[in-house]
């Protein structure tokens, strides 16, 4: 499992999927800190998510972004650029040293997610409720031409309130898509408030269930539970598509950014950059 | 606006004493003594499917009503029912398209136009995906009402950057569009009569090139420039108008975008008589709105200006026959109003 070839950026290969995830925090972070905002605790939240994803699930050639054979990961959720960047950078797809062009003019790495600026950023993101339709025909097409790769979808919980999320869900499973494997990234938070409040999805998991779907929910900051949820994804025998759902924590591993309310669209103050990625080394895997 | 729903009303007899009614949405528009070819879109795309591999027929519950019905009985394993759910049509044609697949995708230009608009200019036209949008009931083609009638699908997609839109008057042309389109890379947004399609342009020695607009006949009087059936509806009135020794010019305009301004602008120029512009669209954003622009644009004062076209207001169920005649776009009614202008 994980990427063929070399791991990129300069680190170490071979090393735990909790030090990826530390790096993606820190590389995000660091994002953060040149635009001076930013989905930073989306990002935080979905950094074990996105570790087990490259360092763990997805197969993929670092130096061949469009290599045929790869696993598509798609970010259905554009907003959480920032988050993908990260592991993209950590991945060795995209260079460590564009990290202070994000969102400026001309970066291969804009606010939003858009297949056209980013390599290995499959699809433009950020109508949320797309995503998993793409998705969808990527897996379609992988199957048409009897490939045996992957197809990742990663959208929020927010995107479950679109109607196109659930119009999906049936076509997948009528379609029997076992190589479609969509990421619901659950931290309850949407633009105008908790998820649940806004419009409320639960039970969550019933739902895909109903809808066909082989069904798995897990802390999606736990790391060893979510790398044995995306194996059993990929080695299910059943001929249906795959969700996992992932309760994440907004702001994972910053314990200042953890405890902010209201933190969608996160205000962090000039000063807290620095902090936090204080605090996120402190906490270092060993 | 229909009538006041509180009135009672009685049967309306046509002029023969026959009763008018709405014809089922799977019907022809071919009138009883126009020359027709059986579906000619599924046939064509059937055929160029033997050649190229990488075409994909998708639709959203209406292959029957879209003629890719054809299409899917010739090649079982490469069409796709994705159900009534057309932003799922959408989206699934993009990841196909990213997949490597030319991909025709087929629904009427209401739910297309209106309901999956995101989804074409989000998740395909952005990224310039090879997905082909072919859509029946364009226009006032159906007595259905408001929410089966394409009246506003040019203007919508006029809009879309990177989106090629074609308007096909009949079988022949639909025929040569749907390889011109197959061929072509990128977006491309079609609206499609199915059915029994009327014959019309074998007589003119018509060959369909993609963003070519191209004279038919020639006439001093009025200069008509069409798209879509309305120039089924031209050359019509055009020989009626012959009789009358009005003699008009029709210059056919299938492609909407990118538009061919310059063979427009040749035309204009080329003689001084009047310009009347004829769509089955609303009379805003459409060829006439496209036309009028090239002009002004140009510094192009043409002798008069009109338009044929649907009003703008949502339009009445009926019988299309009736339907046409009361909005302006019958034959008789064109030949009516042009008879007016050339004067």
């Amino acid at each position: 499992m994980g990427s063929e070839g070399t791991a990129g950026s300069g680190h170490i290969p071979n090393i735990s999927l909790a030090e990826r995830a530390y790096h993606i925090r820190r590389h995000a972070l660091r994002m953060g800190e040149v635009q001076g905002q930013g989905y930073i605790a989306q990002a935080l939240g979905a950094a074990d998510l996105l570790a087990v994803s490259y360092f763990h699930a997805l197969n993929y050639r670092p130096h061949e972004p469009e290599w045929e054979g790869r696993d598509r990961f798609c970010l259905s959720i554009g907003h959480y650029a920032i988050a993908l960047y990260a592991a993209l950078i950590e991945a060795g797809i995209l260079p460590e040293n564009e990290i202070d062009t994000y969102g400026g003019d001309d970066s291969r790495m804009p606010m939003s997610g858009m297949a056209a600026y980013t390599p290995g950023m499959e699809i433009t993101g950020g109508s949320l409720g797309q995503g998993l339709t793409v998705a969808l025909g990527m897996a379609m097409g992988l199957k048409h031409k009897r490939s045996a790769a992957f197809v990742f979808n990663l959208m929020s919980d927010g995107e479950l309130d679109e109607g196109s999320t659930w119009e999906t869900a049936m076509a997948a499973a009528s379609h029997k898509l076992d190589n479609l494997i969509c990421i619901v990234d659950v931290n309850n938070m949407q633009a105008d408030g908790p998820s649940t409040l806004v419009s409320n999805f639960e039970p969550l998991g019933p739902k895909w269930e109903a809808f066909g779907w082989h069904m798995q929910r897990v802390d999606g900051n736990d790391i060893p539970a979510m790398a044995a949820a995306f194996d059993r994804a990929k080695a299910l025998a059943e001929p249906r598509p795959r969700v996992i759902i992932c309760d994440t924590k907004m702001g994972k591993g910053v314990g200042f950014l953890e405890e902010r309310e209201r933190n969608h669209f996160m205000r962090v103050e000039a000063d807290e950059w620095a902090k936090a990625i204080a605090v996120l080394d402190a906490g270092r895997p060993a | 606006m229909p009538l006041d729903k509180y009135l009672p009303r009685q049967v309306k007899l046509g002029p023969n004493g026959e009763r008018l009614m709405t014809s089922a949405m799977i019907a022809s528009i071919a009138g009883p003594d126009q020359r027709t070819k059986p579906a000619p879109f599924g046939h064509a795309l059937a055929a160029l499917a033997e050649s190229n591999p990488a075409i994909i027929g998708m639709t959203a519950d209406l292959s029957k009503y879209t003629d890719l019905h054809v299409f899917a009985k010739a090649h079982p394993d490469r069409f796709y029912q994705m159900g009534m759910a057309e932003q799922v049509l959408m989206g699934a044609a993009a990841g196909m398209a990213r997949e490597g697949f030319t991909v025709f995708a087929t629904t009427y230009a209401v739910f297309a136009s209106r309901r999956a608009y995101d989804f074409i200019c989000m998740a395909i036209a952005e990224e310039s995906l090879d997905v082909k949008i072919v859509c029946a009931l364009p226009g006032l083609t159906t007595g259905y009402g408001p929410s089966h009638q394409a009246t506003e699908d040019l203007a919508i997609f006029r809009g879309l950057p990177n989106m090629t839109i074609i308007d096909p008057c009949d079988a022949l042309e639909i025929e040569q569009a749907t390889a011109a389109i197959a061929a072509h890379r990128g977006p491309v947004y079609m609206r499609l009569l199915r059915g029994n399609v009327p014959l019309v342009l074998d007589e003119y020695g018509y060959t369909f090139e993609l963003g070519k607009a191209k004279l038919l006949r020639d006439g001093p009087d009025a200069l008509l420039i069409s798209t879509g059936l309305m120039t089924m509806r031209a050359l019509e009135a055009a020989r009626a108008l012959e009789k009358d020794r009005v003699k008009v010019g029709v210059l056919h305009v299938p492609t909407i975008k990118p538009f061919d301004e310059a063979t427009i602008l040749k035309e204009v120029n080329r003689i001084g008589r009047p310009v009347i512009t004829l769509e089955n669209h609303t009379i805003v954003g459409g060829l006439g709105e496209a036309v009028a622009g090239a002009l002004m644009r140009s510094d192009t004062r043409p002798a008069r200006f009109r338009q044929i076209a649907l009003p703008d207001q949502f339009l009445d169920a009926g019988a299309l026959p009736t339907l046409h005649d009361r909005y302006g776009i019958s034959a008789s009614e064109v030949v009516r109003r042009v008879k007016e202008w050339v004067r």
